[in-house]
């Protein structure tokens, strides 16, 4: 009885301790955003909210936005559905709060080191569409109905690619087991998988930006056309959760390009040197060079026409997927290459 | 050859070289002006905040002719005049509304004695109701205040008024 209090407790610590972080993560992750799109658009970004008076380049930012959100009310559209347009934030949030439970971020550091972790991932991801469906659907309101079909026709598209992408990962590593697929990754550089799985590797992030509904897929939200899409009606701390959701997708996409193609938290380089041991760090790093990519699409690309995000999802990258799936499976089985051996 | 444009495509070349663009964008020097620290040079033609202007021995310029009032497109200036002890026509009363005024200049370019002018402050407010009516002592005071500024502006731009 005492042990499985204990256990409770100390997992309900562990789910905190990867949580907290994350929120503050995404926190700093929407400064970045508006600092490095600033930056490539020859702007400064901002660069006046400080700490307790000190002006540290503006990084007091995204409390101040945070504590506006969340004093500000949350207005109910006429007719809307009250529950669930209170639900359907906390239906994305918390898909995408679960998903982070099999994320290893080093060896051994995992909240449930389950054997079927990427199923689980697939099955976390998709129900994050419900969120959006709902929250369109509960809105009452035209734009934010439409939104929720362009996202809902979008995420399940791209669903299927992402899909084949990591059935390729299994092949390669063998497991479905996030930690196991790391470790099948060992032995520097050259043994991450994103070299025989180069065409997957670019699918699966290229996907996952159209999963999360990011630029240059953001047709969800499409400003110019249906103002913000799925959250038009969303105001104060219920729109701060549809952020969060969406942020906390976003890291957790770059985590899982960065476990399955990037080696995890391998080091890149081999020796003996404090570089090249394995670490949470390398794992921190990765991520957030995928982060870094995000905000760069965004500030290059210009949005996608609805037609061609769905050529591109169905006729360019199933196939493809499809295509390099025989590649690896050949590869496997007659062991070609350093990988397979 | 269209396969060949497709197999081009596959390369995401042309993504590439965009991303190239803003990747080089964003170590180039940065076009903000942070604002009150630093400002732009503002030209000597600035419409800004109104003022009259008085004549070197002390004496107010406004001749109270109504020129400013009549050509004004906002109706925003109100005049009232008589004559003092001295015989000459004065004003007894000045007021512009800063939130009709369009700050287009008819007034500093029909005044015959350059009395009303726009001085180049533009950073101003009103903290309530009915502030933003300035009568003629504000006015003269403003003029006062930066007779210096508006007169070197005038002088720098003399050639062309």
């Amino acid at each position: 009885m005492m042990e499985q209090i204990i256990l409770v407790v100390w997992t309900l610590v562990k789910i905190v301790a990867i949580v907290l972080p994350l929120i503050v993560v995404v926190a700093y992750l929407t400064y970045a955003e508006r600092r490095v799109i600033g930056f490539m658009q020859g702007r400064m970004g901002p660069n006046r909210v400080g700490i307790f008076g000190f002006k540290l380049w503006g990084l007091g930012q995204p409390f101040a936005d945070t504590f506006k959100l969340l004093l500000k009310e949350i207005i109910f559209p006429a007719n809307a559905n009250k529950f669930l347009f209170l639900m359907a934030p906390v239906i994305t949030l918390a898909t995408a709060f679960a998903a982070w439970a099999v994320v290893p971020f080093s060896d051994g550091l995992v909240l449930a080191d389950i054997n079927a972790g990427l199923v689980y991932i697939l099955a976390m991801t998709s129900l994050g569409v419900y969120g959006v469906i709902i929250a369109g659907w509960a809105s009452n309101s035209k734009y934010a109905i439409l939104g929720a079909l362009r996202s809902a026709a979008q995420i399940v598209s791209y669903e299927i690619a992402m899909g084949f992408a990591l059935v390729g990962v299994l092949i390669a590593a063998g497991s479905l087991n996030l930690t196991e697929i790391v470790h099948s990754q060992s032995g520097g550089l050259f043994s991450w998988f994103f070299i025989p799985l180069f065409p997957l590797f670019v699918i699966y992030f290229i996907s996952g930006v159209a999963e999360t509904n990011r630029a240059p897929f953001d047709v969800a939200e499409g400003e110019s056309e249906i103002v913000a899409g799925f959250h038009v009606e969303y105001s104060g701390a219920a729109f701060a959760l549809f952020f969060l959701g969406e942020y906390a997708n976003m890291i957790m996409i770059s985590a899982l390009t960065a476990i399955m193609f990037m080696g995890g938290w391998y080091s890149p380089i081999s020796g003996e040197s404090w570089i090249a041991q394995p670490s949470i760090l390398w794992f921190f790093v990765k991520t957030g060079f995928f982060l870094l990519l995000y905000l760069w699409f965004r500030a290059t690309f210009p949005r996608y026409r609805y037609d061609q995000i769905m050529r591109l999802g169905w006729k360019i990258f199933i196939p493809i997927t499809i295509a390099w799936i025989m590649v690896v499976a050949v590869l496997k089985v007659y062991h070609i290459g350093p990988w397979f051996s | 050859m269209k396969i060949f444009r497709y197999l081009n495509s596959l390369t995401l070349k042309e993504l590439l070289k965009g991303m190239m663009v803003t990747g080089k964008y964003f170590f180039k020097r940065k076009f903000t002006i942070r604002y009150p620290e630093e400002k732009t040079p503002k030209s000597d033609r600035f419409r800004g905040l109104h003022a009259l202007r008085r004549y070197p021995n002390g004496e107010e310029r406004c001749i109270a002719c109504k020129l400013c009032e009549a050509v004004c497109p906002a109706l925003a200036i109100t005049i009232d005049s008589e004559q003092r002890e001295d015989g000459s026509r004065r004003t007894t009363k000045y007021e512009i509304d800063l939130f009709k005024c369009i700050y287009c200049g008819f007034c500093e370019e029909s005044c015959p004695v350059d009395s009303i002018v726009l001085t180049d402050i533009h950073e101003f407010h009103f903290e309530s109701e009915g502030k933003n009516v300035l009568n003629k002592e504000q006015l003269l005071q403003i003029g006062d205040m930066r007779e210096a500024e508006v007169a070197q502006a005038r002088q720098n731009d003399a050639e062309y008024r």
